[in-house]
């Protein structure tokens, strides 16, 4: 392990306390003890689904959308943002107060706040966006400027727009099908934002053909870029080994590294994205140990 | 390493597998556990009987690209291609960190020829934190190279060609372990193949080979094609192949050796299942997925069951249900 270890992690049967409806997703409320003093923007939850007789196994993990101290830390809540998309989400959706959930978190690293204040771009794709309001909060109360966009397929698959305009300096929302905002893609608006403004940093979340475009425009203006991968996990804890992406390291060097760890947030120029395509990544040639290498194929 | 006798709810769980000697008959499971450091936020390592550490092979390993993985009906389908970081750097950063908080480590083996495994005990056996290692897991459902890629753990000699290399370069107070697959028409020869090559105890069962198709895309959904299924679907499989075997030890086909259950055990009552077929240790792997404090609640459950029945010895039941 590098980066991950010794974060407490919360472990909990979570009481489910609210679920509302926002747009085509859902926001759950969960009180998960202990987590608002540690959880930072960027890092995540997983969640038990089915119960506990439940076939479904696997955790499925979502990035933290915010967190609620209470009046002390056994009341703190956990808000996290579900967009029903098999048996697994389906189900927690349908929670209801009084339910409860497995949660673990906080997990991973969120995102990194520069070291001096300045005037950044947030972005998301679909309920990517979901950490970005409690991040502009962080970045604002810093003294930073924030520009939020906002993007999705349609006007029902945006997350976060009604309470962008309370913690950003500007808001762009974009949709596809123009069914909200302007029509065209997050990286119309983040192109103009980053030749009319002198942008130090980029975070973003969402897809991965998102997360590339986005960080080669930063990267190309200059401005540094974070961003939040969204990996299939198994465990969410380092142990499955599913969720990794090969990673540029300090030494130069790629490795299979997981997302679940050491990210989900990673600088853009540390990711090979190259690798991915169809939502399946390959194993670059040069990458440690990588099986094209003379020595050790591997089994199973 | 010696357990010293341990109690939990008046019960004595403690084992001796082939002389390794365990406080309780709990432990990871190869791969799914990593190597330590990432479930000793949830539970301490230490707790249970032994640590299982991922395969490890000579050399580093970038394991497979992604997909790795399919979640099927109480189970799943993982494909990782023994990710690992290679014998060197195990035995100077994961085995120092596993001794330092005291756990009992059975580590395990890989390699694509005889050869490598043996490469790999001898580095193991002479490492600075040999007291730590409480025995060796072969894991030899890998594909061997020099046998059209066959699994070594589906053919006898290849099973003994493996086994016999280990077991000329360690210590013969090293207890050695045969994890064998179950994906074979007869796993008694398997089994006797590792047993007369060295072996002093198996492990059973590895995954069994599966697959599943992406219908969006009409391919298959895992970037290695085929991938091993565990879990509870398989426990019913890892009750039959430890009972088939015991059976033949108790029958004096094959000679007597402790066994190792693992396969889909989620609770205490799957772990005495496994113990009650003929398992003496019980490895928890899966269900960690599910929740990273699974070996540990498993070791409590058991512990609550047998003294809820009035047992008082762990032992009392290994392969209760032969009768």
């Amino acid at each position: 392990m590098s980066t991950g270890d010794h974060h407490p992690v919360v472990a909990v049967e979570a009481d489910v306390l609210g679920n509302e409806p926002v747009g085509a997703y859902r926001r759950l409320t969960l009180a998960v003890p202990g987590v608002a003093a540690t959880a930072r923007p960027g890092q995540f939850a997983a969640l038990t689904v089915g119960g506990e007789t439940s076939g479904l196994l696997l955790r499925r993990s979502f990035s933290i959308h915010r967190v609620a101290a209470g009046s002390d830390p056994a009341g703190d809540r956990l808000e996290i943002v579900v967009a029903d998309a098999g048996p697994g989400t389906h189900w927690l959706t349908q929670r209801t107060p009084g339910d409860r959930v497995g949660v673990l978190a906080p997990l991973g690293n969120g995102f990194s706040l520069p070291a001096a204040p300045g005037e950044c771009v947030l972005i998301g794709g679909g309920y990517g966006s979901a950490p970005l309001p409690w991040l502009a909060e962080h970045l604002r109360a810093m003294g930073s400027r924030v520009h939020m966009i906002l993007g999705a397929a349609t006007r029902d698959r945006l997350f976060g727009a009604a309470e962008a305009g309370a913690v950003a300096d500007s808001v762009h929302v974009v949709t596809v099908d123009g069914s909200a905002g302007a029509v065209g893609l997050v990286t119309d608006p983040l192109r103009q934002l980053l030749r009319d403004n002198n942008i130090g940093a980029v975070y973003a979340c969402g897809p991965m053909g998102m997360l590339r475009a986005v960080g080669e425009l930063a990267i190309e203006a200059g401005a540094v870029a974070q961003v939040a991968v969204e990996e299939a996990m198994a465990c969410g804890v380092g142990v499955c080994m599913t969720c990794v992406l090969p990673i540029r390291g300090h030494d130069g060097a790629t490795r299979m590294t997981r997302t679940c760890l050491d990210g989900p947030v990673f600088d853009a120029r540390a990711l090979r994205w190259e690798a991915a395509a169809d939502g399946r990544v390959a194993v670059p040639d040069d990458a440690v140990g990588a099986p094209s290498a003379p020595v050790g194929r591997s089994g199973r | 390493m010696s357990g010293a006798a341990y109690e939990l709810d008046g019960v004595d769980l403690s084992v001796d597998l082939a002389g390794m000697s365990l406080p309780n008959p709990i432990m990871t499971a190869s791969g799914c556990a990593a190597n330590g450091p990432e479930l000793h936020r949830f539970f301490d390592v230490a707790e249970i009987g032994a640590f299982v550490t991922k395969s490890v092979k000579a050399t580093p390993q970038s394991g497979r690209g992604t997909p790795r993985m399919a979640e099927t009906p109480s189970g799943m389908l993982n494909s990782i291609g023994l990710q690992g970081p290679g014998i060197d750097a195990f035995v100077s950063h994961d085995l120092p960190w596993l001794a330092s908080v005291g756990a009992r480590v059975l580590v395990s083996i890989a390699g694509v020829e005889a050869a490598e495994f043996a490469h790999v005990a001898q580095v193991l056996a002479t490492c600075p934190d040999r007291s730590a290692i409480v025995g060796l897991e072969v894991n030899i459902s890998c594909p061997n190279v020099a046998n059209r890629g066959l699994v070594f753990a589906c053919d006898p000699a290849s099973s003994a060609e493996v086994l016999s290399g280990v077991r000329a370069v360690v210590p013969a107070d090293l207890p050695l372990f045969a994890k064998l697959s179950p994906d074979v028409t007869d796993l008694v020869p398997i089994a006797r193949a590792a047993l007369d090559a060295g072996a002093d105890g198996l492990t059973m069962i590895n995954t069994i080979l599966g697959m599943a198709i992406d219908l969006d895309r009409m391919r298959p959904h895992l970037f290695g094609v085929t991938g091993g299924l565990s879990g509870p679907a398989i426990r019913p499989v890892a009750v039959r192949a430890i009972w088939q075997v015991t059976a033949a030890m108790r029958a004096g086909t094959i000679p007597t050796a402790p066994i190792i259950g693992v396969g889909g055990v989620r609770c205490g009552a799957d772990a005495l299942e496994l113990i009650a077929a003929g398992a003496s240790g019980v490895q928890v792997g899966t269900a960690t997925f599910h929740d990273p404090r699974a070996p540990r609640t498993v070791l409590t459950e058991l512990a609550a069951l047998l003294a809820e029945r009035g047992i008082s010895r762990l032992g009392d039941l290994v392969g209760a249900a032969h009768g």
